[in-house]
């Protein structure tokens, strides 16, 4: 679910309220945007591919969280941001689909 | 909720914006229509296409190659697919996935050969592009304007649809000479990747306007993720070995032919994998093709090719299924006049039969039935002239918005007694007359408690529309399912293990307050 929208990164764009497929957004008063509907939140990751300052962070795991995540840690660890860098969005990347030579399955139908 | 309505006219609506509601808004506006385009989330983002990446059933048009793609997986299907359709959509895909190269801008990757597989789509990358393709052809696109019901005119034709405007708070009509419902299949809200916008809501609105369903009970689909997460990406797990909780190894158990082992332990303990049988170029290869892939297990400081892991299934009806709305013709209309289907809103057991139609085969159908549905419903609005937009119009939409009763109902009771009924493995996935009977019990009582009692306004109807959708859908499984005392495609019974060739024909259903259902004998 997305665990947290950075303040200090984000240039209040509206794009995460605009492109969330869930309408998880509000937005806030002072522009940042706000995690107004957690619950509807299915943890596709499309808010931080979209996001072209890398301030949100969706963990992988489908219920909220306890333990508040720390945007420099996310940051050292290189993970935020790291789903946009991987499909090659945002300025002088590559397009990850240009790269997308998945492996052989033999002969068997790939069903899903 | 206030605000005054909106009201828009068009010549084809298309409700959806997904793969298959995109091509049909690009080849609506291709021949002519003026499109509007209405999404109940962002057009790009919603559905499990561009959440996700997704193989293509692209054939080369060499005959050899292309009989082998039609026969691979006719057996599987129980025989209910057809050749004719099959061969349309190797053809139309083949068509639609070279425009999306050649002037789309879709960016195919080049493989060492030279040669360009085009095989296959990330998601974000292919939906991306298919919005900006609708906006230049001329489509108004509306996001997050969930269409809660359709209107019908005087003669029962279908002449729009009404819906609300959740960010901007007001409530909007579109007339439109023709609708196309390209809203998605129904995941019953389980979690499965991208599938919390596909709770069915076009199979209600289209039996609510008087049209057919098929194949229902072709929806036990699950797919696999790693527990407590939504990645539901099975194909990676061809290269998975499974175990029990003491480390043993799970016999049976497999991501294609041994599914249900993994069901039933699962019923009563704790399954884990690990992708052991990928080597070194394997894994650089699913890292390149599938990113969001690797996203749960490098968040979680999980390497998946030597750790083990825990999973789970999860619930993919009839998104990976193949049951939806009857198609009546080529053009992919259904049987009520000026409304069409496309995409996992449609059956697809024309080219499936009974089989999923996960990965490539639902990606071929979505664009192939979009681009047939688009045209049709074109030509058909050309020619009712503007007249189409000053027809009188009824609004179609019952059950959670117009309650026959008291109010009372809770939406999220509606649907986590849906779940309840559907989501078990013992109870959909290990089908058993006894069961689905007992299932129905409950499902006819909570439409009956949701149909007189649930009512959602303003930006809450599409919550209770979703809610009614989600049970309205459920009831038509298990009729269909109960209705084939048989075993075939991915409707199997523990109590019908068997193949009946007695049964070698489709199952049609709908209603509302009283399901029905019938074989259907005739060819498509």
């Amino acid at each position: 679910m997305i665990e947290l929208v950075s303040a200090a990164r984000c240039i209040a764009c509206d794009k995460c309220i605009r492109v969330c497929p869930t309408d998880v957004f509000d937005r806030g008063t002072d522009g940042i945007p706000v995690i107004a509907r957690q619950d509807d939140c299915q943890t596709c990751f499309h808010c931080e591919a979209n996001c072209p300052v890398d301030a949100l962070y969706v963990d992988p795991r489908t219920r909220p969280q306890p333990v508040p995540h720390h945007e420099d840690e996310l940051a050292d660890s290189g993970l935020l941001g790291s789903y946009r860098a991987r499909i090659g969005w945002g300025h002088g990347r590559t397009p990850g689909a240009l790269q997308a030579i998945g492996p052989a399955f033999g002969t068997a139908p790939i069903t899903s | 909720m206030g605000g005054q309505t909106q009201e828009l006219t068009a010549d084809v609506l298309v409700v959806g914006g997904g793969p298959a509601a995109t091509w049909a808004a690009l080849d609506a506006a291709r021949a002519g229509a003026d499109v509007v385009l209405a999404d109940k989330g962002y057009c790009g983002t919603s559905g499990a296409t561009a959440t996700g990446g997704t193989g293509v059933w692209y054939v080369q048009p060499d005959p050899a190659a292309r009989e082998a793609a039609m026969a691979s997986r006719e057996g599987l299907g129980g025989y209910l697919a057809d050749r004719g359709w099959m061969t349309r959509v190797l053809d139309r895909t083949y068509a639609n996935i070279n425009e999306l190269a050649e002037s789309g801008g879709y960016p195919f990757p080049t493989a060492p050969d030279g040669r360009q597989p085009r095989n296959g789509l990330q998601g974000p990358e292919y939906m991306r592009r298919m919005r900006i393709r609708a906006r230049r052809a001329g489509v108004r696109i509306l996001d997050h304007s969930p269409v809660t019901e359709l209107l019908t005119a005087a003669d029962g034709s279908v002449a729009g649809a009404a819906g609300h405007r959740r960010q901007a708070g007001h409530p909007y009509r579109v007339r439109a000479g023709a609708v196309v419902l390209a809203t998605g299949g129904c995941a019953f809200l389980s979690g499965a990747l991208g599938t919390d916008t596909d709770t069915g809501d076009g199979a209600l609105y289209a039996a609510e306007a008087g049209a057919e369903l098929s194949g229902m009970e072709f929806s036990n689909a699950y797919g696999i993720a790693p527990e407590h997460t939504s990645v539901t990406k099975t194909a990676f797990y061809s290269f998975a070995t499974f175990y029990r909780e003491d480390g043993s190894v799970l016999e049976g158990a497999a991501s294609q032919g041994g599914r249900s082992v993994i069901a039933r332990e699962l019923l009563g303990a704790k399954v884990y994998c690990t992708l052991d049988r990928a080597d070194p170029a394997d894994r650089q290869a699913m890292r390149l093709a599938q990113p969001n892939f690797f996203l749960t297990f490098d968040r979680l400081g999980i390497d998946p090719f030597t750790q083990r892991f825990a999973i789970t299934l999860l619930a993919e009806g009839t998104v990976r299924g193949t049951g939806g709305i009857r198609i009546a013709g080529e053009d992919c209309r259904t049987t009520v006049p000026g409304l069409y289907a496309a995409g996992d809103a449609a059956t697809r057991e024309e080219i499936c039969g009974g089989f999923t139609g996960g990965g490539s085969h639902n990606a071929a159908w979505a664009m192939s039935s979009g681009s047939w549905a688009g045209t049709g419903a074109a030509r058909y609005a050309l020619g009712l002239g503007r007249a189409a937009h000053t027809r009188a119009v009824r609004a179609a939409g019952g059950a959670g918005l117009r309650p026959t009763g008291r109010g009372g109902v809770d939406h999220r009771e509606v649907i986590a007694a849906v779940q309840g009924e559907v989501l078990p493995y013992d109870k959909n996935y290990l089908r058993h007359g006894d069961t689905l009977t007992a299932s129905l019990r409950v499902l006819d009582d909570t439409w009956r408690q949701l149909r007189s009692g649930l009512r959602g306004d303003g930006r809450d109807a599409i919550r209770a529309r979703q809610a009614a959708a989600l049970a309205a859908n459920a009831r038509w499984m298990y009729r269909s399912a109960l209705a084939r005392t048989e075993s075939r495609g991915m409707a199997r019974r523990l109590d019908f293990p068997e193949q009946d060739p007695a049964q070698h024909h489709r199952i049609a259903t709908g209603g509302l307050d009283e399901v029905w259902t019938r074989p259907v004998k005739e060819p498509v």
